[in-house]
């Protein structure tokens, strides 16, 4: 029997071919990956794993491919950075950094979903990859397409900046910029993706595609000395990521590489963007859904695909949600590039910021082993920092000056 | 004869209002409501509406301008 038995509808549990499928025809609930778990079990060890390739490749026993992996072969694998500095100005004894700032190929965690996306699009016998994004997935989509010898279309709203832009056009995929608001351009993928034969990475292969999430859950626990953490802390945008950090973490101990999972699911979100926290806060089993207005774009959805389910994630963990300011998210970032060295995007501010909170509402304690996701990097998102961090300072070519300045 | 899947929420002073039966009557649409939740101060759909493309984009308008917010199925695609 192969290791994906079906796609299986969350909500009313029919079962599906494992095709490019994405919503229950029955109850238009989400479709999920379902494994045949006992069959990875006698498959799968600790010592099998450990002499993979050193990318996420080396858990493909739990990712849904049926083949070899043919796209995104160097994703993954990222540092876990014992983060001393933050960890001693925080009060915290074990505090871990998982840096997918330095993703392969374009520096964020979507490398890793769009890795096993176009890969499972590609045995699904694709050959055009498609998105919609106003930065990082377009990104990644672009430049494994690019790699993988697919036709790429990404779509973008109108008004997005010159630098976003560029990023996506040096792959040479289509890019298309879309008239009319944000929610126009949400509609018009939609159709799109129903309309074409493409893989429409988070739409059609997006049962695929978020497992690739669950890899950050399997190299925490493994990087940890096959641990999981007692507390994680996950930025939230659809809120796809936080629950498949979860399934990940558990999908170990189904298949005895741990034991029992007691990993606390922190979720973060921007104050001006916050469905999901702001449920939480408020003890709702709901989200309402809201227009963006925050500087950490790349968390800026208003109405998360996932967010009733990261809501219940973090409920079955005994986990919680805060939020942040946008300038307590510059502050963030700056501490960690401060103290580990480490220059994220503003999705990581928002992670740095909310660890800070939740270490000072006493929720994180001292020492509880913990993992901030850190999930891109800061030199795609300069603007956000470049009127808070100084200047260089001038001086004339002479030594003399120096020393007087510097002695 | 397309068929089209949406998420529909309503607003609180909305929730009293036959909305999807009115919808029904005054376009030319088949609608199957496939989830729900309603309560006393929210609630959405999942709706699939059937029926020429063009007469459900004009119900999908006469839906907003009642005052219900019409998604996608999906939700939000764009990341």
């Amino acid at each position: 029997m192969a290791k994906m038995q079906a796609l299986n509808c969350r909500e009313c549990g029919k079962e599906y071919p494992t095709e490019a499928l994405h919503v229950c025809e029955l109850c238009f609930g989400p479709l999920e990956v379902k494994y045949n778990y006992t069959e990875i079990k006698q498959a799968i060890s600790r010592a099998s794993i450990e002499a993979g390739p050193r990318s996420l490749w080396r858990y493909s026993a739990l990712l849904p491919i049926e083949g070899t992996p043919t796209v995104g072969i160097h994703a993954g694998f990222t540092p876990l950075v014992r983060a001393n500095n933050l960890g001693a100005f925080l009060g915290l004894d074990e505090l871990y950094i998982k840096n997918d700032c330095v993703n392969h190929p374009t520096l964020s965690f979507k490398d890793r979903v769009v890795a096993v996306a176009l890969t499972r699009a590609r045995e699904l016998g694709y050959e055009t990859a498609a998105c919609a994004s106003t930065g990082n997935l377009a990104n990644s989509v672009a430049a494994h397409a690019a790699q993988a010898g697919m036709q790429c279309y990404v779509f973008i709203p109108g008004d997005l900046e010159t630098a976003k832009v560029l990023g996506n056009l040096i792959y040479r995929p289509k890019v298309i910029e879309v008239e009319g608001t944000y929610d126009d351009v949400n509609r018009l993928c939609s159709e799109i993706a129903a309309e074409r034969r493409w893989a429409f990475v988070n739409v059609n292969i997006r049962p695929y595609y978020a497992e690739g999430s669950k890899t950050l859950a399997f190299e925490t626990v493994e990087q940890l000395g096959w641990q999981a953490p007692d507390h994680v802390v996950v930025p939230m945008a659809s809120g796809s990521l936080l629950t498949k950090i979860w399934k990940g973490l558990n999908e170990l101990h189904t298949v005895g590489l741990i034991g029992p999972v007691s990993t606390k699911v922190n979720g973060a979100q921007a104050e001006g963007c916050s469905p999901i926290a702001t449920a939480f806060k408020q003890g709702r089993d709901f989200f309402k859904p809201v227009k963006p207005n925050t500087i950490a774009k790349s968390l800026a959805i208003g109405n998360p695909a996932d967010g009733y389910y990261a809501l219940k994630t973090a409920m079955e963990s005994g986990g919680q949600m805060e939020t942040v300011t946008d300038e307590e998210i510059v502050e963030g970032i700056k501490l960690l590039a401060q103290t580990e060295g480490i220059f994220t995007e503003t999705a990581g501010g928002v992670t740095i910021g909310v660890l800070q909170k939740l270490v000072k509402q006493g929720i994180i304690k001292k020492e509880d082993v913990t993992v901030a996701y850190i999930t891109g990097n800061g030199l795609k998102t300069q603007e956000a920092v470049v009127d808070s961090v100084g200047r260089p300072i001038r001086i004339p070519p002479s030594l003399v000056k120096f020393e007087q300045m510097f002695g | 004869m397309s068929k089209l899947r949406f998420h529909i929420r309503f607003p609180e002073e909305k929730i009293p209002e036959p909305i999807i039966y009115q919808i029904g009557h005054e376009y030319n649409v088949v609608t199957s409501i496939r989830r729900a939740d309603i309560r006393e101060t929210t609630g959405w759909m999942d709706v699939e509406f059937s029926g020429e493309t063009q007469e459900i984009e004009r119900a999908i308008e006469g839906l907003r301008q009642k005052g219900v917010l019409v998604d996608p199925i999906e939700l939000n695609v764009v990341e």
